[in-house]
């Protein structure tokens, strides 16, 4: 299978699933309008390369190798957007399509450039959906503009990609790596005990894409959807 | 011997049995009141013990120092500009590191202080065992157990507090920071010598490097090329960390509070989860705790209105009685009607309208409040609040507004942001309170049918949201996400829940009912003048020729401003003969929904110019008049049609 072919499978199923839970096969082959006989062959394909957990009646979810590539992909896709939009100015109905052919050619070098380029947005242009992070070791974007001249390098890249609090499953522990915010939101989840390096647990989220409940320094804190958003954890290794 | 004056602050987390060690002190000797110009409240008692009269000043529940929320910058000023003899710090022992987080930021401020280690029963159910030697030892304060709840421990707090005002505190062990940033901390220390300010120059050194907004705007008049200096050196820590400056220094903060917390606290945690895990886990199930929620608030509201019903026909009919002697002392000419019919009734409606369902309903509140439940259903609820673009907390005014708009305007104080306070208050005020439950259920309900009454209190909430997502897109700013703590449950101290229902209530006459009187009077006036026909004539190309009512209708409507419940009353006695049956269904739905909605009533009125100013205030009074009369006269036109 083609690398594109691939990156757009889990690029879907990345998006289709929240959650955590499973994406079933039809609601792939909607996604992509082609039977779902043949999304069925594919996602077994992916599973036996590992990206992939499937099983025929519940359908797909990612592994922690499909989720980097997915993540990094849909990171490519949303800052495409944003460029194509915002400074090409390209007929809003065009640039999803126009960003989903160029995000594979994208090389991570590019991709970095593009960030810092456009100020690090944090939501693409069509359906204001968050864009996932980079795998640079910084804790926040202007750190990465004032960085960006010495030697990246040398910097050295994280080894898993961070990701946002709320794509962890019910029980699911996890290290905050960073979180993304203004200065007096995060101040508060500082104060709150959200600080990088410390552990936390992810007890259960509400109903229809409620809050979450999470454990944090043996206290339980309720966390609106715009706040898991934007912090982003190490997953702990599964 | 004349005694000696001393004053302490009360300062801690939220949740953590302050307000109860408060009440233990202070008995009935307290009073609330607000911050000088600042909608943040400010309770204060006064005791007498060894010769010494002592204040007592409850700051707010906070859970930092820091600038997020107006408490905060109130009670980081208070403790350093008003300086206190003596701070207590009540600490949580079931949540030590969090906790002690604070108190590590409570002594940078350096002021006397000693930590009350409270609700040590809940920390023994959860496993925790606290050696408090080892944490005085390694804090450097003095530290006394305490069970608020039971009253252990809380003389002996008063003893020791004593101790350290007559031999002075020395011991205090601060926090030291990472080598790099005491480095920073000692060069802005120095650059501050000479300049004269409120804060400790450490703790301004620490707050410049953390960006702290309040102190670079102060510190900028004093010594502009500090602040400067202070933004230099952060941003070398970042380059250092990797990190903002500020999570630097709270990290090492937090590290600092586990550090203490894991040489004083031993953990064996039980095998069973505890009753109130158990609870927990039932009350924000996702479908059972939506059942029990649903059911309780229905129950609640159920009891509330029964009782409610019960009491003010009580009252009402034991006050009327009262009227024979109005009419023998004062007549019955215009001073006599005046004195009844203004004052006297104006009274007796506040008396038997508000009262009997206001104080039930205060007590459910904080009882529910006071339990832990309130956070359970701002949890639950966060999801569909976020469609307005508030978040779950504002469920709690949202409810409240049901007994009373007056009390939910002032709840609104629960949101973090002015912002998300006033659009929470204008969401508020569009819910139908006890007094408009009357006009549905007395109308509607019943002339046309339960069925009828209930399909308005649905249209109103289609109403709210509608008009809440409008008004959220419309305010500028940045919506702000749910961030709340759940703390463990625990029983409800009936002290506490009456004490809060007691101040909250005097709070509400105060507000209301000054004006309900002179808005009474005021009206009975226009009445003994003549003047109210003449009015309700200039209101009838609105009343009549828009909302097809008739002419007197105006007169009830202008009356509903003050008292929305009686408007139905005067309605039917102006209907007489024939009474409320003059009107057709689809007036009684006209009029009903144009109550609903034209105008908060005077004392909320008053309630939001406290919170947000006469301008906003004055906003939302004129939108909802506009609204509801563009809404009255849509309703006619569409249902004429259909009937």
């Amino acid at each position: 299978m083609s690398s594109k072919s691939l990156e757009d499978y889990l690029k879907a199923i990345y998006i289709l699933s929240r959650n955590g839970k499973s994406t079933s096969t039809t609601e792939i082959a909607e996604h992509f309008k082609i039977a779902p006989a043949s999304v069925t062959e594919m996602l077994q394909k992916l599973a036996n390369k590992g990206y992939v957990r499937y099983s025929p009646y519940r359908g797909a979810h990612l592994t922690r190798k499909g989720f980097q590539v997915a993540e990094k992909v849909t990171r490519k896709h949303r800052l495409l957007e944003r460029f194509l939009h915002d400074i090409l100015r390209i007929r809003e109905d065009r640039v999803h399509s126009e960003a989903c052919e160029m995000e594979h050619a994208l090389s991570d070098e590019a991709e970095e450039s593009l960030c810092r380029f456009l100020k690090h947005p944090d939501r693409c242009p069509d359906d204001d959906k968050i864009i996932p992070a980079c795998d640079l070791p910084f804790s926040t974007c202007e750190e990465c503009v004032e960085l960006h001249k010495k030697d990246l390098e040398e910097s050295g890249k994280r080894e898993l990609i961070p990701v946002s609090i709320d794509q962890l499953k019910k029980g699911e522990r996890g290290k905050v790596s960073f979180i993304r915010g203004e200065h007096k939101v995060l101040q508060r989840l500082s104060d709150m005990g959200l600080t990088p390096g410390t552990e936390v647990t992810v007890v259960k989220s509400a109903p229809f894409h409620g809050p979450l409940e999470i454990l944090v320094r043996g206290s339980r804190l309720a966390l609106g959807r715009g706040m898991t958003e934007i912090i982003f954890v190490e997953a702990e290794k599964e | 011997m004349t005694q000696k004056k001393l004053i302490f602050a009360l300062a801690g987390n939220a949740n953590v049995g302050k307000s109860v060690i408060f009440n233990y002190l202070t008995g009935l000797h307290q009073h609330i009141g607000n911050w000088p110009g600042k909608t943040v409240e400010r309770a204060e008692g006064t005791l007498s013990f060894k010769g010494y009269t002592i204040d007592i000043v409850d700051l707010p529940g906070i859970y930092s120092l820091s600038t997020y929320s107006l408490e905060e910058l109130v009670s980081r000023k208070y403790i350093a500009v008003e300086r206190p003899d003596l701070v207590i710090n009540v600490v949580d022992a079931s949540v030590l590191e969090r906790n002690l987080f604070f108190t590590l930021q409570l002594m940078e401020l350096e002021t006397p202080m000693i930590v009350a280690l409270n609700q040590m029963d809940i920390a023994k159910r959860k496993g925790i065992e606290i050696d408090t030697e080892k944490l005085e030892q390694l804090l450097g304060v003095p530290v006394v157990q305490t069970v608020a709840t039971k009253g252990i421990g809380i003389s002996q707090l008063l003893e020791m507090a004593i101790k350290v005002i007559e031999k002075g505190q020395t011991t205090r062990r601060e926090v030291r920071y990472g080598e790099e940033v005491e480095e920073r901390i000692a060069k802005i220390t120095e650059t501050l010598q000479g300049v004269q300010f409120y804060y400790p120059r450490r703790y301004v050194a620490i707050k410049l490097l953390e960006g702290d907004e309040e102190i670079a705007r102060e510190i900028a008049k004093l010594a502009p090329q500090v602040v400067n200096t202070a933004k230099e050196l952060a941003g070398e820590i970042e380059n250092l960390h990797g990190h903002a400056c500020s999570t630097v220094i709270t990290s090492e903060r937090y590290e600092a509070a586990g550090r203490v917390a894991r040489q004083a606290q031993k953990l064996v945690p039980p095998l069973k989860p505890t009753a109130e895990e158990r609870l927990h886990n039932l009350t924000t199930h996702r479908i059972a705790g939506y059942l029990i929620m649903v059911s309780s608030l229905l129950l609640i509201f159920f009891a509330i209105f029964t009782f409610g019903n019960y009491t003010s026909d009580l009252l009402s009919n034991l006050l009327n009685r009262l009227e024979p002697l109005s009419t023998n002392l004062f007549g019955t000419g215009i001073v006599g009607s005046l004195v009844w019919g203004g004052v006297a009734e104006g009274l007796i409606a506040g008396v038997t309208v508000a009262l009997p369902y206001i104080i039930p309903f205060y007590i459910v509140l904080y009882f529910l409040e006071d339990s832990g439940y309130l956070s359970r259903i701002a949890f639950l609820m966060d999801n569909v609040m976020h469609k307005i673009g508030l978040h779950g907390k504002a469920f709690i005014p949202m409810m409240l507004g049901y007994g009373c708009n007056v009390p939910a305007c002032l709840g609104c104080r629960i949101m973090e942001t002015q912002r998300e306070r006033t659009l929470a208050a204008f969401v508020t005020t569009l819910v139908p309170c006890a007094a408009r439950t009357v006009i549905i259920l007395g109308l509607v309900g019943h002339f046309l049918g339960i069925q009828w009454a209930l399909a308005l209190y649905v249209f109103d909430l289609l109403v709210i949201f509608a008009l809440g997502r409008l008004a959220f897109r419309v305010m500028p700013g940045e919506p702000t996400a749910l961030i709340m703590e759940m703390a463990d449950y625990r029983m409800p101290q009936p002290k506490t829940v009456l004490k809060e229902t007691w101040f909250r209530l005097a709070e509400f006459i105060k507000i209301a009912f000054p004006l309900i009187i002179v808005g009474s009077l005021v009206i009975k006036a226009a009445d003994v003048f003549g003047l109210l026909n003449p009015v309700a004539n200039l209101l009838s190309p609105v009343t009549v020729a828009w909302l097809g009512l008739p002419v007197i209708t105006g007169i009830t409507l202008i009356f509903g401003v003050l008292r929305k419940e009686l408007s139905v009353i005067l309605l039917a006695a102006l209907l007489a003969p024939v009474g409320l049956q003059a009107l057709t269904p689809v007036q009684m739905v006209v009029f009903t929904l144009v109550a609903m909605f034209y105008i908060p009533c005077v004392a909320t009125i008053s309630a939001l110019v406290r919170e947000f100013g006469g301008k906003k205030a004055l906003f939302i009074t004129l939108f909802e008049i506009a609204f509801a009369i563009i809404l009255g006269g849509v309703a006619l036109r569409v249902l004429t049609l259909v009937t």
